[in-house]
């Protein structure tokens, strides 16, 4: 047992530390650590970046172009990508939809889509939660119908993540209501510009325009664009949610924001001395940092487990679950730091170039609503509580 | 990174697991409470055949060199059997301080045999108002000839009733609450001046309160430099903590095992109660807290190693979650075991017991919260 770096990692550590002085956009990093809104050039340019190094398929075979990197490689990227303000690579094509084509898909799907995703030629987008099927996943009722080459698709999905920017939606689909409802359900790949979708915004509790809802009226799918056989989409869809799993835990983007945290109680004042300084103050923060640090351990030790299978099991639940709340009480405490200066609400201030200063500190502009934004971590991907039930099922036996 | 054990660590962790699972069953334990001594001397011989009692012990003084992870194997099965042995008073502690401080005529008179199994020691530290805190030392060393002349008292010693020898703190000089100045001396359990009360305590072990009356020791009785004790007392102390830490886990997972089978068992309404969300999420609560906790004993091992201030950081830290953790599973597994959580007869309620008087030993969650939080990174 050792829980030293050996020095294969440290000097990959130094490698991607390297890559991100030099590779990574000041300005885009200045926006991340301030909490300011990112374009969708942004995050365009930060995985174009990543691919011209070959690092953005992190979870693919060498031979697709993957990094073949390890899972504590995958670790020390995620640390150095949220240290050096990195945007997050947006997973819905990479780590999502990638993963899928590559387990269920056809030769020519794999030819066509991967380097596409890779090059950043299509932006894609998670088609499955609907109005009435959240956590009820297999309830969904979006339904396709068989005609000739094509399937016909009509229904709602929503929530769906950055779909204003996208080229391509993976849906599930329902093909069969005469079966059991997991064996009814079908993947298809739909490209956004198919006449009779349509997408509205919703917006969130923070003003912000991050989620969608996506309407299908009698859309025409070809069915060379269904990922396995009919009725297959439920074993794609678990299969998915495994690599939904990875990186779950957010050890890198929790060690980043406790530092920010310490930064803003540093200057923070209570009594005329820094807030940090304060016995109570310090010590909400000292034990969310002892949470964090038993968490780092604990995703080392399933992402070791996962070495040889590649990705971890039910076990990840966990990691959702801790992880998702450090995070959210180191969000919360952010925004406790600020005191009255949280109040404040000046959208434009979060523009890069709008021009638009904060009302007070200037760290503090996105804190509040980062706050609001955050408390979805613990809702999406499997609420905490669909992950209590798998590690009761899966984990537990009850 | 690497958290696979080396064949060593496997052989040395499936003979204290096999030991205790075979050897040391709920029902002989609680024959133990009764007894004189309270703990087995039969089985303190075996842990001295099987060499469990020297394992920490560095080579240069008769030992194997065990570090953190060797004793964490140890200490977990041990909280597995929820063993009732001086393991922590007499090898981690008195022995621990022995092998750093100790001269080879003292390592010859005194480690020889603790790895023997022939000898019972403890430390005598603690004392009535110096709650958690290594350096509120009131007790007196005052130098009479070429020894000293020890006065003072000690608090809830750890099997300080049965202990024959004790590793006594006492201050030459500086106030109470000052590091410098400790000493620490070797002083026989049956020296003249030497009174001890000793009790149970409620999670079926023993200690003693002792009182020190101008008792006389010889200069050979002094452990280390003369005043410079703190250091070697943090750092037996550390030790012990990744023993206790390791020692909670072992206890939470049986915690754990039993209140699972207990939902899996239990029928209410007609159904297991493990059928219902409502326990099966408290259940499941008590699992993750365990797994943080066994990732803290793990960093806490390893943590032995690195430089003081790391090293004292991630114990605290290690402590102050694993109190937590450990209060959080007793209380859990008591409550969804329902009235039968609450009977002496049955071996859960034990375990919950040690897991929450572990938090009462070497610091409990607000004094390590408190202490991390002045040694953690500000920036």
């Amino acid at each position: 047992m050792d829980l030293h770096y050996t020095a294969e990692e440290q000097a990959f550590r130094e490698e991607v530390r390297a890559f991100m002085r030099d590779k990574l956009p000041g300005t885009i990093a200045a926006k991340v650590a301030a909490g300011q809104r990112l374009d969708k050039d942004d995050m365009v340019n930060w995985h174009k970046a990543l691919n011209s190094r070959g690092w953005l398929a992190q979870h693919w075979p060498e031979e697709y172009g993957g990094t073949g990197w390890s899972p504590v490689q995958r670790h020390i990227f995620e640390e150095e990508a949220a240290a050096a303000n990195a945007p997050p690579i947006i997973p819905f094509g990479v780590n999502m939809v990638a993963p899928v084509i590559l387990r269920f898909g056809t030769e020519e799907q794999k030819q066509y889509y991967l380097p596409r995703i890779l090059n950043s030629d299509d932006w894609w987008c998670q088609g499955y939660s609907e109005p009435g099927s959240g956590s009820d996943l297999a309830s969904l009722k979006t339904r396709a119908v068989r005609d000739g080459d094509d399937y016909i698709v009509n229904g709602q999905k929503t929530w769906t993540t950055l779909g204003q920017f996208a080229d391509m939606i993976f849906c599930l689909v329902r093909t069969d209501t005469t079966v059991k409802q997991q064996e009814g359900i079908t993947f298809l790949l739909i490209d956004m510009k198919t006449p009779g979708i349509t997408v509205r915004p919703i917006i969130t509790l923070d003003g912000e325009h991050e989620v969608n809802e996506v309407f299908f009226e009698d859309v025409r799918v070809p069915v060379a664009n269904r990922v396995g056989e009919e009725g297959q989409g439920w074993t794609c869809a678990k299969y998915l949610l495994t690599f939904e799993r990875t990186g779950i835990a957010g050890v890198g983007h929790a060690k980043e924001a406790l530092r920010h945290l310490k930064y803003v109680a540093g200057k923070q004042l209570k009594n005329g001395r820094p807030l940090i300084e304060d016995p109570l103050f310090r010590a909400r923060i000292a034990n969310v940092e002892i949470d964090l640090m038993a968490l780092e351990i604990t995703n080392l030790r399933v992402v070791a487990a996962a070495q040889n299978g590649g990705v971890p099991g039910p076990e990840s639940s966990m990691l959702k679950i801790k992880g998702t709340v450090v995070r959210q009480e180191i969000t919360d405490l952010l925004r406790r730091a600020l005191g009255p200066y949280a109040l404040p609400f000046v959208s434009e201030a979060l523009d890069a170039g709008s021009g638009v200063e904060p009302v007070g500190p200037d760290y503090g502009a996105a804190l509040a609503a980062d706050y609001f934004n955050r408390r979805k971590l613990s809702i999406y991907g499997g609420s905490n509580e669909i992950q209590k039930n798998i590690i009761s099922k899966m984990i537990l036996g009850l | 990174m690497d958290f696979s054990l080396t064949d060593e660590q496997r052989m040395l962790q499936d003979t204290a697991d096999r030991l205790v699972r075979e050897q040391y069953t709920f029902e002989e334990r609680q024959k133990l409470l009764d007894s004189e001594q309270g703990f087995s001397a039969e089985m303190w011989r075996q842990y001295a055949n099987l060499g469990l009692l020297g394992v920490p012990f560095s080579e240069a003084s008769g030992g194997f060199g065990g570090g953190g992870v060797e004793l964490m194997l140890i200490s977990q099965a041990f909280g597995r059997g929820l063993i009732l042995e001086p393991y922590l008073a007499t090898v981690v502690l008195a022995g621990g301080l022995l092998d750093a401080a100790g001269t080879e005529a003292q390592k010859a008179e005194y480690v020889e045999r603790i790895i023997g199994g022939d000898l019972i020691a403890s430390f005598a530290h603690s004392e009535p108002t110096s709650g958690y805190a290594l350096s509120q030392v009131e007790t007196r060393a005052e130098k009479q000839g070429d020894g000293y002349r020890l006065t003072g008292r000690k608090a809830v010693v750890p099997h300080g009733d049965s202990a024959e020898w004790l590793i006594v703190s006492a201050r030459i000089s500086g106030d109470t609450g000052a590091e410098d100045g400790i000493g620490l001396f070797l002083v026989d359990a049956a020296a003249k001046g030497v009174t001890r009360r000793g009790y149970p305590t409620i999670d079926g072990l023993r200690a003693a309160e002792i009182a020190l009356d101008a008792v006389e020791v010889p200069g050979t009785a002094c452990l280390g430099e003369p005043g410079q004790g703190y250091a070697l007392i943090e750092q037996a102390v550390g030790r012990a903590i990744v023993a206790l830490c390791a020692e909670a886990v072992g206890a939470m997972e049986v915690a754990c095992d039993l209140t699972l089978d207990y939902l899996k068992q239990r029928k209410q309404f007609g159904v297991p109660i493990g059928k219902f969300q409502a326990l099966q999420h408290r259940m499941v609560d008590m699992r993750i807290e365990l797994e943080q906790a066994r990732s803290m004993a793990i960093l806490a091992a390893s943590s032995l190693d690195a430089g003081r201030e790391e090293r004292e950081r991630v114990l605290s830290a290690a402590k102050c979650l694993i109190g937590k953790a450990g209060r959080h599973v007793a209380e859990e597994a008591i409550q969804l075991h329902g009235g039968i959580g609450m009977t002496w007869e049955y071996s859960l309620p034990h375990y919950a017991k040690r897991l929450v008087m572990i938090d009462h030993q070497l610091g409990d969650v607000d004094f390590h919260l408190e202490r991390f939080s002045d040694l953690m990174e500000t920036a």
